[in-house]
């Protein structure tokens, strides 16, 4: 592998590993904030003890996304310096913000709220919660505002080779941004609230091997994750949704590559399954509904789709002058394409998505049924579902940037700057293998410390200590000092 | 107003590298004595708790000033984290594992498993406390940078005589600070211990940041043309660590703390200083080097992150400050200790 690869292929592993983190923060800040006002509101010290259980979690979790966090920030000048260079002038100032309008009051309330209980007032306490959470989801903001403008650069102009902002209105409010950020933030909601279904199910499944107390706090906590998890999952349906007919107009390759269409088509079908070949660019086995994809895009059931190929032969025309023999050779090609690589990851990270998207949605649906019926508890197969349901969101959400970020490519500013010439001209192939191997390995053996907290604290009822509660291996019982809680 | 918003910024980066060092100043110090103070699992908790509601906004101090490095002078941030690759990998590892470790090594009551973490932030604190020094000796001390502004030299350039004393210069202040730091939040054995590190730690700090300043003189051209801040900013840092080691005498620890914090406030500022109107100055041809003018943004950028600036800077001082009135009080072994 070459430098560029070894760059990417950090990228990907370092962004991936973030982001497993990042939407369970979004998600389970809220609904731990939620629990937190019910306590305020009712005096129900169940609430309280809720708050605690779900909020333990959340910090082991969070503490994981806080770390992986500072890689991303410093990785861009690290790998990408000639990147830097090229989009400093506008990339930069979201990342900045980002820090000193959501870090900083997501660590410090968050901060306030651990060591706050007891320390400051009831209502002073429960707003501390409510910043932190704020915090969290205003970063999302800042640094999808950073992000779109790879996808959909706006409110620049390039001057002497760099891009230079333009218009600070334009870049916030990005069509692009605008879509990408509700869809992002609540598909973390949908992870929060599958996070807190299936650990409320795996207690629920224990039946009366528990206290009753614990019991009611569970199918209270699935209660809340049901309704919030609801809400949030529509949102996120209906965000993609307008996010993939904005696709059609901003980036069609992407959406080319990502539905399997080689060849424009009008009207356009809907590949369910499709095997291509993307050396001789076409589809071998694909088998279509027809009209649908035009009818999603256009909500009409004609209307052309354009193909990769044909985008491809139109970017070569248009790109001719920045991109031409001499660039190609230059990088080892034996010509300038403009096709993403990967077209079946692209293809199939997004079915992956829709589909896991869906599958909650519908799991959700049943959820409702049985609860309206009273039947919810002795669902046990449900119930056992509901606990492996937990990964979907973090397949959902893991595709979802796969399909963004590989359907962008060979682009690293769509239009503007290629992945080629945006790595650090000095970092080479053995400083590459040396950070991409310790940040796997770190990353590997930390995954395994937090799933193992995760699931000690989780496997272990909100209400410990009571005669008919099973112990559980491995948690300390509540020793002389029961206040010693995280 | 005769100044432009690009020497503005390089004076708010400069800000913001001292907030970080100021604040994590001390959370570093604290992380690197916690294997000496704390000798049962208590007391280490203890140690750690004293920092534990406030580590991780001190910390975002350094993306702060990271994210406005990129913002204002993308050429200096591309430009020195490019270069400073395999050292900042380094400091992440060390932060990461830091980071984690605070929350992770109370959750389990297990004596290895607590011992591990405990290494991890006594290493995690004392790598980035080493490492941010020789990179900024490394800065004002000129590196080989070409036409394109690409750092053409390697790892080991990195770490040549004069950065490791930067690097032991950070590391012995930041130890002072921690140790100061704590005599003011902790009661008992814990504190006596601190109380008998603060003077050995207050001399090192003396001899390495005036055998620094010696040294400067000596091998970089620092000195060579001399600006009223730098003056006032050596100075300033004399008088401070003067100041620290007169009240740490008369057993005076909360003035101390401030001497040692102001002269750490003087060494970032001697240090910007000291570059200006550089931000990397070139040992390969002084045409090459990056300055404030050819490395920053364009003004746009600059006066949209200033309006921010000005606006989010001191509210985020306001409630940092009144997180620590909260958590004024000394933390005991009968203390509510959540790490």
């Amino acid at each position: 592998m070459d430098a560029l690869e070894l760059a990417r292929l950090q990228f990907g592993v370092t962004t991936v590993y973030h982001f497993f983190f990042v939407p369970l923060t979004l998600g389970l800040s809220i609904i731990v904030a939620i629990m937190h006002t019910q306590w305020v509101r009712t005096g129900d010290e169940r609430y309280e003890k809720m708050t605690k259980f779900w909020g333990k979690l959340f910090l082991i979790n969070f503490a994981m996304g806080v770390v992986t966090g500072i890689v991303q920030e410093f990785q861009f000048g690290m790998n990408w310096s000639e990147y830097s260079r090229f989009v400093g002038d506008i990339f930069g100032a979201p990342l900045a913000i980002e820090a000193l309008m959501a870090f900083f009051l997501e660590s410090t309330f968050l901060g306030l709220w651990i060591f706050g209980w007891g320390r400051l007032p009831q209502k002073v306490h429960l707003a501390t919660i409510w910043l932190a959470a704020l915090g969290a989801n205003l970063s999302a903001y800042w640094i999808l505002v950073a992000n779109s403008f790879m996808q959909n650069p706006v409110g620049y102009e390039v001057v002497d080779g760099r891009a230079t902002m333009t218009d600070f209105i334009a870049l916030i409010t990005n069509p692009n941004v605008l879509l990408q950020f509700p869809h992002v933030v609540l598909g973390g909601f949908v992870t929060g609230a599958f996070f807190v279904m299936g650990i409320s199910a795996f207690h629920l499944l224990r039946g009366n091997r528990q206290t009753e107390e614990n019991k009611l706090m569970f199918r209270r906590s699935f209660n809340i994750g049901m309704a919030f998890g609801l809400v949030a999952i529509v949102g996120t349906m209906f965000a993609g949704h307008a996010q993939g007919q904005h696709m059609a107009d901003y980036q069609p390759m992407k959406l080319a590559a990502a539905e399997g269409i080689w060849e424009d088509e009008d009207p356009a079908g809907l590949s369910m399954f499709q095997i291509g070949d993307e050396s001789s660019r076409q589809a071998i086995i694909n088998i279509q509904i027809p009209s649908l994809l035009s009818l999603l895009t256009y909500d009409t059931p004609d209307g052309m789709v354009r193909g990769i190929n044909s985008l491809n032969a139109e970017y070569q025309e248009r790109f001719a002058d920045r991109y031409d023999e001499a660039f190609a050779e230059q990088h080892g090609m034996t010509e300038v394409n403009y096709i993403p690589p990967a077209i079946w990851l692209t293809y199939w990270s997004f079915r992956a998505m829709v589909g896991a998207g869906v599958f909650m949605f519908v799991l959700i649906l049943i959820g409702l049924f049985f609860r309206w019926r009273g039947t919810l508890l002795n669902r046990a197969l449900y119930l056992r579902m509901m606990v492996l349901a937990i990964l979907l969101p973090y397949v959902a959400n893991t595709t979802g940037w796969l399909l963004t970020e590989f359907g962008r490519q060979p682009w690293i500013v769509f239009g503007e700057m290629r992945i080629e010439e945006a790595v650090s001209p000095n970092v080479g192939v053995g400083a590459l293998l040396i950070t991409l191997i310790g940040f796997t390995l770190i990353y590997g053996v930390l995954m395994a410390a937090d799933i193992w907290l995760l699931w000690k604290y989780g496997s272990a009822g909100i209400d410990k200590g009571d005669g008919d509660a099973v112990p559980v291996e491995g948690v300390p019982q509540p020793d002389a000092q029961p206040a010693v809680s995280y | 107003m005769g100044i432009e918003l690009s020497e503005l910024w390089f004076v708010l980066i400069g800000v913001l590298f001292v907030g970080f060092f100021f604040l994590e100043g001390f959370d570093y110090g604290v992380g690197i004595l916690l294997p000496f103070v704390g000798k049962t699992d208590k007391e280490r908790r203890v140690v750690i708790n004293s920092i534990g509601p406030v580590w991780d906004a001190n910390e975002v101090w350094l993306l702060t000033a990271g994210g406005a490095m990129f913002a204002a002078f993308p050429h200096w941030y591309a430009t020195m984290f490019s270069g400073f690759y395999l050292a900042l990998f380094v400091i992440l590892f060390g932060l990461i594992i830091r980071g984690v470790a605070f929350e992770f090594r109370s959750k389990a009551d297990d004596v290895r498993w607590r011992r591990t973490w405990d290494y991890a932030i006594f290493l995690g604190s004392l790598i980035p406390a080493i490492l941010f020094g020789v990179a900024f000796a490394n800065i004002v001390r000129g590196m080989a940078i070409d036409e394109t502004m690409t750092y053409t030299g390697t790892f080991f350039d990195l770490l040549n005589p004069y950065s490791l004393v930067g690097g032991l210069v950070t590391l012995s202040l930041f130890i002072l600070h921690g140790a100061l730091f704590l005599e003011m939040k902790t009661e008992g054995e814990i504190r006596e211990r601190v109380q008998a590190i603060t003077r050995p730690a207050w001399f090192a700090a003396v001899v390495l940041t005036v055998g620094f300043v010696l040294f400067s003189f000596v091998d970089t051209t620092m000195f060579d043309s001399v600006n009223p801040v730098q003056v006032v900013s050596l100075l300033g840092t004399v008088g401070a660590l003067l100041f620290a080691g007169f009240n740490l005498f008369r057993a005076r620890f909360g003035l101390a703390f401030i001497g040692n914090g102001l002269a750490i406030v003087g060494v970032v500022a001697l240090l910007f200083s000291s570059l200006f109107p550089n931000v990397m100055p070139s040992t390969t041809d002084v045409a090459y080097s990056l300055t404030v003018y050819n490395a920053s943004s364009t003004e746009y950028t600059l006066s949209i992150m200033t309006v921010v600036a000005l606006f989010f800077v001191p509210l985020v001082l306001m409630y940092q400050g009144w997180t620590y009135w909260v958590f004024r009080k000394r933390v005991t072994t009968d203390s509510h200790l959540e790490y």
